[in-house]
């Protein structure tokens, strides 16, 4: 708490970005993990809060009549502009955020002080929902061509990646060790995803360090070993995902690619995708883009080419389309690297898995994915996002890319995931947060040196808790979607990616369409299931009653009730329904205020609020687009209230008046 | 709301006494209503060259007139073509791609009829304000804006029945001259100077309210899709000629069948219907945010793109909502 200049400011405008006229005033607090806004009207009194670990960057912009404007961005892109009257006390707010969002212990982010009240046994247990040596199981390994080794059991050989790797049978200790020495950051071949149908594998590492013209024969033999491991094919695929330009670049660093005369029977492959630093500056156009006040459609789309955004989606796509029909269709083995093996590698990698294999796309087959080839295999969270203060150059938004890459095949593929887009949201936004342990630190030795499991609760069981929530209606795992490979159109198909405004104008209830058709499926879907069952019941009650030869009028009548839960639903919509602002000119009407409570578009989910009495923190919590926000944290005073994640504008009402 | 055509105010500002009696009596005593003249404020003062014009001020002091400029004719026509062409190009990058859908600025045309409808609805619906719509011939923009404004102010004009009275009464009978406009489509070269895709740009707005609404319409893209190919060549003489007075002169009553026949048989109608409408008396306000307005895939990439799969999720949202 030492860091909060000003713990409470007063009198605070909270602004809404599509109608900067509009402003609620409230006041402002500073906690140790948050930053909350309450708003001051007695009847709602709703609360924005915003976790310190969210925060991208904060601006001060110059005092005005109306007090000084401080802008706070997200990583979730939420984007909250705040006009607090003092500039003394927005200073102090300034300065006292610059130091919260920014910790330099681990000890200060919230996860070590978060309290979801479960007890030892049970935390353990979230840790332990996600097992890989069951997913190494479940793929087929270890058998006759591969085999787990722990050369690396103490970090030893490469300490970016994890106690245990699979390796082809045919790789000795010898061998693995003198590849290590001969690839960057020492992160030699292993295992990514094994095919049980071919035994065509995917593999991942750095790239060798070859420079011009050095070689190792331990690597070599090692990239020999990865081609034996499968029989069935008497090449194998080297893809680098870095431009062939970059790649050459760094051989004069002593770095490089394969020369497909040294490695025998390898076909060497380029597919361009740019480094971690286009990649953040492709975002901050984008979100540029996105903060625009009115733009005009051509403003929209010539912002949205100019960040080169879905170019560089799209390139992700392409290089798991790629190695998954080699491993898929041509049932051969693929090596991926890119420089240091943990960014594009790991996209790639991830997305090429989630094509092949059809469990990947299950809830729960996609938080293993997630944990294999981000978390084990030393995916740089801390660095990537931010958890404590760092260099800004390594701050890039890569797996968000691999998200927006799911959920364009979900668009795509309407039926083939098990999971909904607020899954996906909900991840992201917790890769962030460091509300949970999963994604701190750098690789797994320095999780384990802090005792993460230990001190900390895993994302994982929570999302699995609220899983109803994440589901996806269309699913069902007998659909021909999801029998096998998934084949994306390749080309033409620009026109297939989307601006994923879920993801990126997430907080702008305005923008999005206000009726949520998965959350009214699910509904349908379980009052089906709960109309069957109770059917099933009435059915042998009816049996029995028979036998016993009692007429029972019960029975009528609860059938009649249970039908009558659902119907409503739909008609819940009158809340939400308030026009933005189309007009700039109509000066000399008074503008009408609106005849119903327009605010809570909360409301318009359509079913939860009558369906789930179970959780009663959903239906206060819900938003209309993202459903369910992070519900269990309590605020550290114990208070007790729900934080709503979001930053609370609902849709608004029309102004008539303009300047 | 009411529709006409362009006053014929002429050079000289010509004055007419019944037409400022007309307007003068819909109002009542102090009460205000709204012009919504679809061409901008300078080419409406450029059509008095030609004879036609705008309402004055001081003839037609209790309205108001905003000028809301649409895309018509010729223009129109050359952004769809443009549209079409950069759909069918394989050979673009993802760059280019964006900068083809910029450039044909089709979209840009979906938001402002979107946006000027609204306005037109936003004065009846929060201003209570009688609305009078025209542009220079009263048979594109204006049919487009108030027939989308009925559609978003009216839950009637999105039942199937209501849609297709709405359509016979704002497009067909209205006058809009179909068979000029809807002559050979994108791919022709012939850019007739009479050719413009009013009707699909119609129907294109119709479908982002059913992508931002998906509970209010009762029918789906079937029937939008439908209507798009009937209005250019058709087996029904639904939308044959240009107006009333030649479809009686064609006497096309009495020699050709209805397509309103066809869909409202039931087998048809089941393909047609939107398996998540529900009926509601919400007045509908799409955002036309640019994020909000989407490229027509069904209509655009029909023949590009393969449909399968997602053919198979609304058969499954059909199956999930039967079932129940």
């Amino acid at each position: 708490m030492e860091h909060i200049r000003m713990p409470k400011v007063e009198n605070v405008r909270l602004l809404d970005r599509l109608s900067s006229r509009k402003a609620v005033v409230g006041t402002l607090y500073l906690t140790a993990t948050h930053v909350i806004f309450v708003e001051n009207g007695s009847e709602t009194r709703k609360e924005t809060w915003v976790l310190h670990s969210q925060i991208s960057s904060i601006e001060k912009q110059a005092t005005t009549a109306t007090g000084c404007p401080l802008v706070i961005r997200c990583k979730n892109f939420q984007v909250i502009q705040l006009v607090i009257p003092q500039e003394r006390d927005c200073h102090d707010v300034y300065i006292s955020l610059i130091r919260l969002a920014r910790p330099v212990k681990y000890e200060e982010l919230y996860c070590f002080s978060f309290n979801p009240k479960l007890d030892k046994e049970e935390r353990e247990q979230g840790w332990k929902l996600v097992d890989l040596n069951e997913e190494y199981n479940r793929m087929g390994v270890p058998n006759n061509y591969w085999q787990i080794c722990d050369v690396n059991r103490d970090y030893g050989v490469c300490d970016s990646y994890p106690t245990e790797v699979y390796v082809p049978k045919s790789a000795t200790a010898h061998i693995i060790v003198g590849s290590s020495k001969f690839r960057s950051r020492r992160r030699f071949p292993a295992l990514s995803y094994y095919c049980k149908d071919n035994n065509a594998s995917i593999c991942r590492s750095s790239q060798p360090l070859s420079g011009f013209s050095a070689r190792c024969l331990e690597d070599e033999q090692m990239l020999q070993a990865i081609r034996k491991a499968n029989p069935g094919s008497d090449f194998i695929y080297v893809v680098d995902t870095r431009p062939k330009l970059n790649a050459m670049a760094n051989r004069a660093a002593g770095k490089g690619y394969e020369n497909e005369d040294n490695y025998s029977n390898i076909k060497f492959q380029f597919i361009g995708i740019e480094n971690i630093h286009v990649m953040r500056n492709s975002l901050q156009k984008m979100l540029e883009v996105c903060e625009l006040k009115s733009p005009s459609m051509s403003d929209f789309l010539w912002g949205l080419e100019n960040s080169g955004w879905l170019k560089h989606i799209k390139a992700i796509m392409d290089a798991g389309i790629f190695i998954a029909k080699a491993v898929a269709e041509e049932g051969v083995s693929v090596l991926v690297h890119c420089s240091d093996g943990w960014d594009r590698t790991a996209q790639v990698c991830s997305v090429a898995s989630l094509l092949l294999d059809p469990y990947y796309r299950t809830m729960k087959g996609f938080m293993v994915l997630i944990e294999k080839d981000w978390v084990s295999f030393g995916h740089k969270f801390n660095h990537r996002y931010g958890n404590l203060d760092g260099d800004p150059k390594e701050i890039s938004p890569v797996i968000d890319q691999f998200i927006e890459c799911v959920w364009q095949l979900m668009e795509q593929f309407p039926c083939a995931f098990e999971f909904n887009e607020r899954f996906l949201i909900h991840i992201q936004h917790h890769i962030y947060s460091c509300q949970f342990g999963n994604f701190l630190c750098n690789s797994q030795k320095e999780r384990r040196e802090l005792k993460i499991q230990e001190r900390t609760y895993s994302l994982w069981a929570h999302l699995w808790k609220n899983r109803a929530d994440y589901l996806n209606p269309l699913y069902r795992s007998d659909h021909s979607q999801n029998q096998g490979t998934l084949h994306p159109q390749i080309a033409p198909c620009n026109f297939l990616y989307k601006f994923w405004s879920g993801m990126y104008n997430r907080f702008e209830k305005g923008l999005h369409p206000r009726q949520s058709v998965t959350d009214y499926l699910m509904a349908v879907k379980e009052e089906t299931q709960q109309l069957e069952e109770e059917l099933e019941v009435l059915g042998e009650r009816l049996e029995n009653l028979q036998k016993s030869q009692l007429g029972d009028n019960k029975v009528k009548s609860k059938q009649q009730d249970q039908s009558k839960q659902l119907r409503l639903s739909t008609s819940n919509n009158s809340l939400a329904n308030t026009p933005q602002e189309y007009s700039n000119d109509l000066k000399s009407f008074p503008s009408r205020s609106p005849s119903q409570g327009d605010e809570e578009d909360s409301a318009l989910i359509l079913t939860q609020d009558n369906l789930k009495s179970s959780d009663p923190d959903l239906s206060a919590n819900s938003d209309q687009e993202s459903g369910v926000e992070d519900l269990s944290c309590r605020s550290p005073s114990g208070g007790g209230c729900l934080p709503s994640e979001d930053s609370g504008k609902d849709s608004d009402e029309a102004v008539f008046l303009a300047g | 709301m009411l529709r006409s055509s362009q006053p014929l105010t002429g050079p000289n500002r010509r004055r007419c006494r019944e037409d400022e009696m007309l307007l003068g009596t819909i109002l009542d005593e102090g009460e205000r209503g709204f012009i919504i003249d679809t061409r901008s404020a300078q080419a409406a003062k450029q059509a008095r060259m030609t004879g036609g014009g705008t309402e004055p001020k001081s003839s037609y002091p209790q309205w108001r007139r905003l000028h809301r400029p649409l895309e018509r004719g010729r223009p129109l026509q050359e952004s769809f073509a443009k549209l079409v062409e950069a759909c069918s190009d394989p050979s673009l990058s993802m760059d280019r791609w964006l900068g083809r859908l910029e450039s044909s600025r089709w979209l840009s045309h979906v938001k402002a009829a979107l946006s000027t409808a609204c306005l037109a609805a936003q004065c009846m619906d929060r201003e209570e304000a009688k609305v009078l719509v025209h542009g220079a011939e009263g048979t594109d923009t204006t049919l487009l804006v108030t027939a989308l404004a009925q559609v978003i102010l009216d839950p009637s004009c999105r039942t199937l029945a209501g849609f297709q009275g709405l359509l016979e009464r704002e497009w067909i009978q209205a006058g809009h001259p179909f068979h000029l406009r809807c002559a050979h489509s994108a791919y022709s070269h012939a850019r007739l100077k009479q050719e413009a895709p009013l009707f699909l740009l119609f129907l294109d707005c119709v479908w982002q309210l059913s992508r931002q609404f998906p509970f209010s319409l009762e029918f789906g893209e079937h029937l939008l899709l439908s209507l798009f190919e009937n209005a250019y060549a058709s087996a029904y003489g639904t939308f044959l000629c240009n107006n009333e007075k030649e479809r009686s002169l064609c006497k096309v009553k009495e020699s050709t069948h209805s397509l309103w026949a066809r869909l409202n048989r039931p087998e048809e109608q089941q393909k047609l219907l939107n398996p998540l409408y529900s009926h509601n008396t919400l007045v509908i306000w799409p955002s036309v945010e640019p994020q909000s307005i989407q490229l027509w895939q069904g209509l655009f990439l029909r023949w590009i793109r393969p449909s399968q799969h997602l053919d198979e999720a609304w058969a499954e949202i059909q199956r999930l909502v039967e079932e129940n």
